[in-house]
């Protein structure tokens, strides 16, 4: 039997034909088509820097085998918006300062547009519980938080704050 | 180098079934949120011929209510667990322990039967399932059969799984009106990190005595226990502060705990003394 095949992967609403092993996890494969953005860390689940969405839902792409992403729509941090027209998150980053290296800033936007998707209006701790995967060695938790919050508050219905 | 494996993605129950039946001999593995296992076969630990990727089988994936039962697929999501009305009001010691599982992406992937079958005594949501006395459906393709979580594990990392079953759902009698369900995670931190010491405690009250008392306890032997002798002694009594510290004291001992890099033995026997104190105090103080 095979251990290598071609697969189609739709990223970013692109598809992609490309051959890969079996053992091939979506962020060597995201990696391997141009997707930078997806940042390799601890490879184990614990630092959340290659998080992407996976059908809308956050997954660590490292814990993730390629295979079997196949038919399902894989969103990157660049999937979300770009210079020219941002999402809301990666502009709340940019004005709060939450960003220093910017290694961890790619699995946090993408872990914070699922929190946010899940629970649009959270507390401080919904906030931190929906980040609590993901590492940042720079010390900048603050203002991370404050940019979730920010967009939080920028969606809140009139007349409530 | 990570080793080759052959893996196949079947979009049927039967399909995975089937893949696991005809073996022949190779090592066959399902593949559920894969938080673990990949994590495994990449440093090595294990190589197996063949994952059985259960991603695409929709129906191993719910949660269900239906005479007073509550069914969960086994593919189902700690994710899943924490938007469930129904495990909210039928099994909250499942909501305490999802809340202290790891990051949202891990939380997102990992499965409820993935966490039975990978073994580990510090697997999070078998303390809560123990002390709802819940049951393991084992499916192949000859059948299904139902074993009690408490007499699914044999050793540490071992089970009672055949290597052509699924853990295909988890189950449960709707706890009475009467009873309080928690799970407590102590560790180094609150999120993303490894028990040092978990209890999970059921409490049921009749007519202002304790009718029913689970203790479970996880990370604290080579496999999650239940203290049965702690539970006894609770059971059929009207509780005060001294029963239940004999108690926590008792759980204490039923234990069997190891030195690691995460706490001490003794640390460990102490943390189910006052863990189980608190959670059978906090359960009476509220049934009262």
């Amino acid at each position: 039997m095979s251990r290598e095949k071609t697969i189609t992967l739709e990223v970013n609403g692109r598809q992609h034909c490309a051959a890969f092993p079996s053992h091939r996890t979506l962020l060597e494969a995201l990696r391997e088509l141009g997707y930078f953005e997806v940042k390799c860390g601890c490879e184990k689940g614990d630092c959340g820097a290659c998080a992407v969405l996976l059908d809308g839902e956050a997954v660590d792409s490292c814990l993730t085998l390629a295979w079997t992403a196949e038919g399902r729509a894989i969103t990157t941090v660049a999937g979300l918006g770009d210079r020219g027209r941002p999402h809301p998150l990666q502009e709340a980053f940019a004005k709060s300062g939450a960003v220093q290296c910017g290694y961890c800033t790619p699995g946090f936007i993408i872990a914070g547009v699922s929190l946010l998707r899940e629970t649009p209006q959270p507390s401080e701790e919904d906030i931190r519980f929906g980040l609590s995967g993901n590492l940042c060695r720079c010390t900048g938790y603050r203002k991370i938080f404050e940019a979730v919050s920010e967009v939080a508050a920028a969606d809140a219905p009139k007349g409530r704050k | 180098m990570v080793p080759d494996f052959d893996l196949d993605s079947p979009d049927r129950l039967e399909e995975a079934l089937g893949l696991l039946a005809h073996g022949n001999g190779a090592q066959n593995v399902p593949l559920a949120g894969g938080t673990n296992l990949i994590v495994d076969i990449r440093a090595c630990r294990v190589a197996p011929d063949r994952l059985i990727s259960l991603s695409r089988i929709r129906e191993l994936r719910g949660i269900r209510l239906a005479a007073k039962r509550v069914r969960l697929g086994g593919r189902t999501t700690v994710s899943d667990l924490m938007r469930s009305p129904e495990i909210a009001a039928h099994g909250a010691s499942l909501v305490d322990s999802a809340r202290v599982f790891g990051g949202q992406m891990v939380r997102n992937a990992a499965t409820v039967a993935g966490n039975i079958a990978c073994g580990s005594p510090a697997a999070d949501l078998v303390p809560p399932l123990l002390s709802l006395d819940a049951t393991v459906v084992l499916t192949s393709a000859a059948g299904s059969r139902t074993v009690a979580l408490d007499d699914y594990f044999t050793a540490y990392k071992k089970d009672v799984r055949r290597p052509d079953e699924l853990i295909t759902a988890i189950e449960w009698d709707v706890p009475g009106q009467r009873c309080v369900n928690r799970f407590y995670k102590l560790a180094r931190r609150k999120g993303d990190a490894i028990t040092v010491t978990g209890v999970a405690v059921t409490i049921g009250v009749t007519n202002g005595i304790c009718s029913k008392a689970r203790v479970a306890l996880g990370a604290v032997a080579p496999i999650v226990v239940r203290a049965r002798a702690a539970e006894a002694l609770l059971e059929g009594q009207r509780l005060t502060s001294a029963l239940i510290d004999k108690a926590g004291r008792i759980a204490a001992g039923e234990c069997n705990p190891i030195d690691d890099i995460r706490a001490s033995a003794d640390y460990r026997r102490h943390t189910v003394h006052m863990l189980t104190r608190r959670l059978v105090n906090d359960a009476w103080v509220q049934l009262s």
